[in-house]
């Protein structure tokens, strides 16, 4: 059957733009700087138009992947397959939705070597969608370490100071991790004679091609490798601070709002419905981490004196959040942890534009040089607010909606680990409000702050979307709720069912001798 | 078929040898070995087409010669590294006064040696080819003749050559000691139902394989290379880095694969000791380096370990991962040598790798051909390098190899540093000197063709894999 390769389109668009800057605009000067702002600028808005289209033909109420897509790549059962569901759906509509954010905000910020710098966020672009459509472990994983590439050359070209110590880590730690998985998914291929992600989930609960509980554990092990250091979680999460701080504002954007996403979805695309007995096993210690990570890193976070790192300290404590929602495996867990990393997409997206406003105008991150904003910058200081507030979770915004399903979901699952990821709820308060309160009130003393002025056009017209979708996914979240639900409804199924295979396992799923306690 | 139809490509490439060494003595005295170089390259090519136009396996001279599909794999590999490392030196030899009619003839020789490795079926021809090749190749290295760092080097190739001959040389006799034949299908034979090797015969294979792995300059017999590399000139260290690794590997395969392929519980250790050292000395070592031609000798070393953890395997799979390896380390280094070779300031070569530094800006395309290269090596999807890993890799995964595996992949994430730290300096850096322009019309059309198959190869790598496979699969008849 032939049908019309949507999903390829809205991945390669990108690329097709990047190879049009490439081509045909020569120079360096002024003019060159405009021609490739804003073909990038269509490139991005056309692929998130190009979205629009896959989410108005995407099918509502089946889990079956849409839109498939295969044609013979490698050979002897790894082929170039795309596909998309529930879970990809929403995180490809959040990656080409900040995109041409990204390069509005890099409209002027940016001023040597655009071009270059244009053409990495486009290849970027491709990268990432292509890892949410990919049902092919080999292509995934292609994708998946190819944004390594454009990602190291973002934050080592137009980072800040210390940018080559931050774009090293960034690549070693990630490389460090996803090598293991490559080898893991060597393993899966010899198994099982293919790389196809519906056929090697399905695999999961036929008894004849389950794969033996021992050997998950360890293919288990090799995938969290990868995840967990992208994800990032304690105390793998080290790379992010630094790269955070170091990126330009538009990386750190992609990096808190796409990449850190990669790592969720990597757990729930593979880690979860491939092995199943592994993940009920390591539950416990997922849960574990992910509490170390919620509190430790919002205490970290308390203390900073960057705002960037601030920021980056509490991705990491809320990614804690998406890895304990994940674990439930539960509905409301799951669709919590899903919630959770598109509103983290965006508050965080935001919060890093926010801070770029001002790095903008004063050249420094350190909170201690700003104050009293909102007098003179009130726009500013008012969706700056917004997206504190959303960042704490505040009902009405979209921060509110996938926390709580996630603490739902934890207590559920293990009272414990609910009521420990709740304190870390309130640190999340405090220092985000801390935050807020030293940069925006306060006196209006510094004379250099004085001159600063308000939000642009541009930039208005950069935090108007953005914060429209914090709202409408605060206040109608079943618009995203209702995408996901029959997918995460089928995985939860998946799952259960593929415990009851296993005789050693449990037969409802991990956590349940806890759950027994209360 | 007679004897002599079947070696013909080699056959045709020594007569056009001899025929370029005539046209050469014939020039006028002092004129430029242009012409000859160049037919080189033609006959290079000539050559290439007789070698693609065999089919099947054939067996001539008693057994000595040998073409099948693996051999024709590797010749056509061994003649396009050849030819492109003829067409690299172009510049070079007319700036550094080495435009000498022998310089072309040399390498044609030397490739008429490695054709000979590839095809040979007994310890003889073998041996035989080796040295065919390695005679030509130590003159190479020493070819700059009033440099003393050159001479150093090709002394230094010459004596520690010499003796990985006599090693191997030592290793064949004890193979015949103890099987009676030196034909490998031969020795095949009289090992059959043997189930340990016998100890003279294990010593045989140890001394054979030290020796094979001093030519593909492999841990522990490495010490060599970074001298050479770093003292041979430039575009004899691009030719020594392509095709006789291919050649050597292509011969390291067959000659442990044939006669002792039944017995690999008896070896296996050795290569897979082997091959870890290489993978981790080629990692580790090239880090604190500042030459390039230097750095790019461990880089070999570790590419050399990641080819032998296929030999490790030692089944069809890791055969067909060695040479999917091998055509992309080809095409991989015969692109960072042509930005190697075009890294000048006026008439100066430089190698520093600080010299690099801005190159971003002042050289864009060659920056971005060399940072491809850097990435490729460092084995990032989607670049061809990655795939050369990936199928390796999946060799051993598939003989239960786990931890040669993992300690492979990891040893890839130390040698992407050093990978980095060349882009790193190229793009992060500020430029200082910049080098001189123009890089030359041969060095930029072979950077750019080396650079888009890299990055190209993704797209359709059944091309290259299916070829491989077909000839792995006539080492497993």
């Amino acid at each position: 059957m032939f049908a019309f390769p949507l999903l390829s389109i809205v991945t390669f668009a990108p690329l097709v733009g990047a190879l049009i800057i490439l081509l045909f605009v020569r120079g360096d000067d002024a003019d060159a700087q405009k021609n490739v702002r804003w073909g990038a600028l269509f490139a991005t808005i056309g692929t998130f138009l190009l979205s629009l289209v896959v989410w108005a033909r995407f099918e509502y109420g089946t889990h079956e992947l849409q839109m498939v897509e295969n044609v013979e790549w490698i050979g002897e059962g790894i082929n170039y397959s795309m596909g998309i569901d529930g879970i990809s759906l929403p995180l490809v509509l959040l990656t080409t939705f900040l995109m041409p954010l990204c390069i509005l905000a890099s409209w002027e910020s940016i001023k040597f070597r655009v071009k270059e710098y244009m053409i990495a966020f486009l290849l970027m672009e491709t990268l990432m969608i292509g890892v949410f459509c990919a049902q092919d472990l080999l292509l995934f994983y292609l994708f998946f370490e190819a944004g390594l590439i454009p990602m190291f050359l973002i934050i080592g070209i137009w980072g800040g100071d210390r940018r080559i110590y931050a774009s090293f880590k960034f690549f070693l730690y990630t490389l460090l991790g996803s090598v293991l998985m490559l080898l893991a998914i060597l393993w899966i291929y010899f198994d099982a004679g293919t790389t196809s992600i519906p056929a090697l989930t399905a695999n999961a609960i036929d008894p004849d091609n389950a794969i033996p509980a021992s050997i998950q554990s360890w293919l288990w092990l090799a995938f969290f490798a990868s995840f967990a250091v992208k994800m990032p979680m304690w105390p793998v999460h080290t790379w992010l601070p630094d790269a955070h701080v170091q990126a330009p504002t538009a990386g750190s954007v992609i990096l808190a709002g796409v990449l850190l996403k990669m790592g969720g979805y990597g757990f729930i695309r593979f880690s979860l419905p491939m092995f199943p007995i592994a993940s009920a096993d390591f539950a416990p210690l997922i849960f574990g981490l992910s509490v170390i990570a919620v509190i430790y890193t919002s205490l970290v976070a308390l203390v900073q004196e960057d705002m960037k790192k601030l920021i980056a300290y509490s991705s990491v404590a809320h990614m804690g959040f998406v890895t304990i929602g994940l674990f439930t495996f539960n509905v409301q867990g799951l669709e919590g942890a899903m919630f959770v990393m598109l509103a983290h997409g965006l508050i965080s997206g935001a919060l890093f534009l926010c801070v770029g406003v001002v790095y903008d105008r004063l050249h420094t991150r350190e909170i201690a040089r700003y104050g009293g904003l909102v007098n003179n910058m009130p726009r500013f200081a008012f969706v700056f607010l917004l997206m504190t507030m959303a960042s704490v979770g505040l009902p009405g915004t979209a921060g509110f909606v996938g926390e709580f399903l996630v603490i739902v979901g934890a207590f559920e699952a293990n009272t414990w680990v609910a009521l420990l990821m709740t304190t870390g709820v309130i640190l999340g308060a405090a220092y985000a409000l801390l935050l807020y309160r030293r940069v925006v009130f306060g006196k209006l003393e510094k004379d250099d702050l004085k001159s600063l002025l308000d939000l642009s056009p541009r930039e208005i017209l950069i935090f108007a979307p953005i914060a429209v979708a914090v709202i409408w996914l605060g206040v109608y979240p079943s618009s995203f709720l209702d995408i996901m639900e029959p997918s995460i409804v089928y995985l939860v199924d998946h799952h259960n069912a593929a415990l009851a295979l296993d005789p050693a396992a449990m037969p409802s799923g991990a956590g349940t001798v806890d759950a027994a306690k209360h | 078929m007679h004897d002599f139809a079947i070696a013909f490509p080699e056959i045709f490439l020594a007569a056009a040898s001899m025929a370029l060494l005539m046209v050469g003595v014939f020039q006028k005295p002092g004129s430029s070995s242009n012409l000859v170089s160049w037919l080189g390259v033609l006959a290079l090519g000539v050559t290439l087409i007789l070698v693609l136009s065999g089919e099947g396996r054939t067996v001539s001279f008693a057994g000595l010669f040998v073409v099948d599909s693996f051999a024709r794999f590797a010749k056509v590999l061994i003649l396009l590294g050849s030819a492109a490392a003829l067409v690299l030196s172009q510049g070079f030899i007319r700036r550094e006064g080495m435009d000498r009619f022998e310089y072309p003839v040399l390498i044609l020789i030397a490739t008429l040696g490695m054709l000979m490795m590839v095809s040979a079926n007994d310890l003889m021809s073998l041996y035989m080819g080796i040295e065919l090749q390695s005679l030509p190749l130590y003159v190479l290295a020493a070819f700059k003749r009033d440099s003393t760092r050159t001479t150093e080097a090709g002394l230094k190739y010459f004596v520690l050559g010499a003796l990985s001959s006599g090693m191997l040389l030592y290793g064949c006799s004890m193979i015949y000691g103890f099987t009676g034949a030196t034909t490998f299908s031969d020795i095949a034979n009289a090992l059959q139902g043997q189930e340990r090797a016998s100890i003279g015969l294990i010593i045989g294979i140890v001394f054979l394989s030290a020796g094979l792995a001093f030519k593909v300059s492999a841990v522990p017999f490495h010490m060599w290379t970074p001298d050479v590399y770093e003292g041979a000139p430039s575009p004899v260290t691009a030719f020594f880095a392509t095709a006789p690794k291919v050649a050597a590997l292509a011969l390291f395969l067959r000659a442990m694969l044939e006669p002792f392929g039944g017995m690999e519980a008896d070896w296996r250790q050795i290569i897979w000791l082997i091959s870890v050292l290489s993978m981790l000395l080629g990692a580790f070592a090239a880090i604190g380096q500042n030459n390039i031609k230097r750095l790019m000798a461990y880089s070999s070393i570790g590419h050399v370990g990641y080819a032998l953890v296929g030999l490790t395997a030692a089944n069809a799979e890791g055969v067909r991962g060695v040479l999917v390896y091998l055509t992309i380390y080809l095409v991989m280094n015969v692109g960072t040598f042509a930005c190697i070779l075009a890294m000048r300031r006026g008439d100066r070569m430089v190698e520093s790798i600080d010299d690099l530094r801005g190159l971003a800006k002042t050289h864009k395309g060659m920056a971005m051909a060399l940072a491809i290269f850097m990435f490729s090596l460092a084995g990032v999807p989607p670049l061809a390098g990655f795939f050369g890993k990936f199928y390796v890799f999946m060799a051993a995964i598939n003989a239960g190899l786990y931890y040669l595996a993992v300690i492979g992949v990891l040893a890839s994430v130390v040698g992407a540093f050093y990978y980095l730290r060349i882009i790193k300096i190229m793009y992060f850096d500020e430029p200082t000197e910049p080098l001189s322009r123009p890089i030359g019309k041969e060095l930029g059309v072979l950077m750019a063709v080396s650079a888009l198959l890299v990055v190209a190869f993704f797209i359709v790598p059944g091309v290259l894999v299916d070829g491989a496979a077909v000839a792995a699969d006539s080492l497993f008849p």
